[in-house]
C-alpha cells in the first residue's frame, strides 16, 4: 500500500512536470507512442526473466533518439517517424509476449498498470529515473525553455539547440517508464497531458503552470488510489478518471478560460452595451 | 546600376562576398556581394522569395552557403555572436507560450549566460534597459499573448538589444504594421544608429525605406542596386527588382512607390 502510493506519486510528479512541455509543444503523440513501443523492451526482458522496468528503459532511450534522428535527417515528418516506431515496437512486444505461457495476466498489468504489485526494486528504479529527469530539467531549464519557445533565436544566441531537441523526446520517453507501473502503457498519455492541461486553464505563467500541474497530478493520484481501494476498481484507470474529472470541472469554472465564466462575461458585455 | 558606397578605411560592420546559397538545388542567392559601413541603417528590399531571409540565415550561420562568405567586423559571425542582435520574422515565434515580456527579453541573454548558470542581476538589468529602449518597460509582466502587433514587434526588438549589439539584423520588422507603429520603430532604430549601432533590415514595403534608411540594397536573388535611397529607388531599378510596374510618387520630398501588376489590357489594378 505504502509502495503503491510512493510509486504513483513519483509518477505523478515527473509526468506532470514533463507534461507541461508536452502540452505546450503538442508532443502528446510522442509520449503516447514511446510508451506503447516500449512494450517490445518490456516483453523481451519479461521473457528472459529480468526487471520489466529496466527492459522498458533500455528500449525507450534508443527509441526516442531514433525518432528524433529519423525525423531530422531522413526528412520524414516527426509525426510519421513516431507512428512507425510506435506500431513496430508495440507489435514486436505482443509477439514476444505471446511466446511466453500464461502471459495474459501480466499483459494486463503492462497495459494498464499494476501499482499494487510494485516492489521495492521497482521503487528504486522509478525513484532514480524520476530524480534524474527532474535534475536534468532543473539544470537545463532555461535552454529547454528558450528552444521550446523560439528555436531559431535560441540557436542564434548560442544555445545548444540540437542537444535540447534530442533531449526533450528522450526525457519524455524516460518519463513514460516512470509511469508504467502506475497507469500502464496505454494510459501514460493521460498522466502526461491531463494535469498539465488543467494547469494551463488555471494559470498563465510557465513555472506556476508546472507547479500547478504537479499538484493536480498528486491530488488525482491520491484520490484515485483511495477510490480504487474502496470501490475495488483498477487503480491506474481510476487515477486517470479522477484527473479527467478535475480537468472537466476546471474547464467549466476556470476564471478567464472556463466555459461558465465566458458565457457570463459575454452576457455582461452585451448588457452593458445595451445590445 | 548605381555604384556601391566606397568603404572607408575601417572594417565594415558586415561584408558579404560572392555568396551563393539556396535550398535543394534552387539558388535563392546568386553571387551576392556588398559591404555595410559601420553606423548606418541599411534597408534590403525585394519581393517575396528574393532571398532576404536566406541572406540573414547565411550571415547568422543558421545555414551553410554553397559558395562565398560573410564577415562581421572582419571575422566569422560565430566568433562575433556577442556583437550581433537578431530579430526574426514575427510569424516564426510562438505567441501562445505562457511567458511574460520580461522573460522573453531575458532570453536574449541566455547564450551569454552559459549552460549551468542562472541569470544574474546584471542580465536582468540589461533586459530592463533593452525594454526601456523600445518603450515597453512598463509592460514587463504582461504575457506575450496579450500584446498588440506593434508591442510584439518591440518585444522582439528588445530581445535583440539585450546584448547591446553593434550589428542589428532585422528580418521584416515592419511587416503588417500601420504607419504610426512603423514610425515608432524607425525612431528607435535611428536612435540606435546615432549611438553607433549598425542596422540592417529587410522589407518588401517601400514607403518607409526611403525615409528610414541611409543605404538601400535592392535584392532579387542578385544585387540589383545598392546606394542611397534617392539614387536607388528609381523606376528602372524597382522594376528590375520587383518584376512589376512601379510608379514613383514624390510628395513633400519623400518618395512613395505605387505598385500594380502588369495587365495586357484594361486599367491597372490597385495594389500597394
Amino acid at each position: 500500500m505504502q509502495r503503491a502510493f510512493l510509486a504513483a506519486s513519483l509518477a505523478a510528479v515527473v509526468c506532470a512536470a514533463v507534461g507541461t512541455f508536452v502540452v505546450l509543444k503538442g508532443l502528446a503523440f510522442m509520449g503516447d507512442a514511446v510508451a506503447h513501443s516500449s512494450l517490445a523492451g518490456m516483453a523481451l526482458v519479461y521473457a528472459l526473466g529480468g526487471s520489466i522496468l529496466l527492459g522498458a528503459l533500455a528500449w525507450v532511450v534508443p527509441a526516442s533518439l531514433v525518432i528524433t534522428y529519423v525525423s531530422r535527417r531522413a526528412n520524414v515528418m516527426l509525426d510519421t517517424s513516431i507512428g512507425i516506431i510506435y506500431a513496430g515496437g508495440f507489435a514486436l512486444g505482443i509477439i514476444i509476449l505471446s511466446q511466453v505461457n500464461n502471459y495474459t495476466v501480466d499483459l494486463f498489468g503492462f497495459l494498464f498498470g499494476n501499482v499494487l504489485g510494485a516492489t521495492w526494486g521497482d521503487i528504486i528504479i522509478i525513484g532514480a529515473v524520476a530524480a534524474a529527469v527532474l535534475l536534468v530539467m532543473a539544470i537545463l531549464y532555461k535552454e529547454i525553455l528558450f528552444t521550446s519557445y523560439d528555436s531559431t533565436m535560441a540557436e542564434v544566441s548560442g544555445v545548444p539547440v540540437r542537444l535540447v531537441q534530442y533531449l526533450m523526446p528522450l526525457l519524455i520517453g524516460v518519463t513514460t517508464v516512470v509511469a508504467l507501473k502506475t497507469v500502464g502503457i496505454v494510459l501514460v498519455l493521460a498522466l502526461l497531458v491531463t494535469p498539465a492541461a488543467t494547469a494551463r486553464l488555471l494559470v498563465r505563467r510557465l513555472p506556476l503552470m508546472m507547479a500547478t500541474s504537479v499538484l493536480v497530478a498528486l491530488a488525482a493520484t491520491v484520490v484515485g488510489l483511495y477510490l480504487s481501494f474502496y470501490l475495488d476498481l483498477a487503480s491506474g484507470p481510476t487515477i486517470v478518471l479522477v484527473a479527467t474529472g478535475i480537468f472537466a470541472l476546471v474547464l467549466m469554472v476556470s476564471p478567464s478560460r472556463g466555459v461558465v465564466w465566458r458565457r457570463r462575461s459575454r452576457e455582461a458585455i452585451s448588457t452593458s452595451v445595451g445590445a | 546600376m548605381t555604384t556601391p558606397p566606397q568603404p572607408n578605411s575601417s572594417t565594415p560592420a558586415l561584408e558579404v562576398r560572392g555568396l551563393w546559397a539556396g535550398y535543394n538545388h534552387t539558388p535563392a542567392l546568386k553571387d551576392v556581394s556588398f559591404q555595410v559601413p559601420e553606423g548606418e541603417i541599411v534597408g534590403i528590399i525585394g519581393p517575396n522569395g528574393a532571398g532576404k531571409s536566406t541572406l540573414f540565415k547565411t550571415i547568422l550561420e543558421l545555414m551553410k552557403p554553397w559558395r562565398g562568405e560573410t564577415l562581421v567586423f572582419g571575422q566569422s559571425s560565430r566568433s562575433q555572436r556577442a556583437k550581433i542582435g537578431y530579430m526574426p520574422q514575427i510569424e516564426l515565434v510562438d505567441w501562445n507560450f505562457p511567458v511574460s515580456v520580461k522573460e522573453v527579453v531575458l532570453m536574449g541573454r541566455y547564450g551569454h549566460i552559459g549552460l549551468f548558470r542562472r541569470p544574474s542581476k546584471e542580465d536582468r538589468a540589461a533586459a530592463h534597459e533593452a525594454l526601456e529602449q523600445v518603450g515597453m518597460a512598463h509592460l514587463g509582466d504582461r504575457l506575450i499573448g496579450e500584446l498588440s502587433g506593434g508591442q510584439r514587434r518591440r518585444v522582439l526588438l528588445a530581445r535583440a538589444l539585450t546584448n547591446r549589439p553593434k550589428l542589428l539584423l532585422l528580418d521584416e520588422p515592419m511587416a503588417g504594421l500601420d504607419a504610426t507603429v512603423q514610425h515608432q520603430i524607425i525612431s528607435i532604430l535611428r536612435a540606435l544608429r546615432d549611438s553607433g549601432t549598425t542596422v540592417v533590415l529587410s522589407t518588401h514595403d517601400l514607403s518607409c525605406v526611403s525615409a528610414a534608411c541611409d543605404l538601400t540594397l535592392c535584392l532579387n536573388c542578385q544585387v540589383v542596386a545598392y546606394g542611397p535611397p534617392r539614387d536607388v529607388l528609381v523606376e528602372k531599378v524597382l522594376g528590375e527588382t520587383f518584376g512589376t510596374h512601379l510608379l514613383m510618387v514624390h510628395l513633400d520630398g519623400q518618395a512613395y512607390a505605387y505598385q500594380h501588376h502588369r495587365h495586357s489590357n484594361g486599367p491597372p489594378s490597385e495594389d500597394k
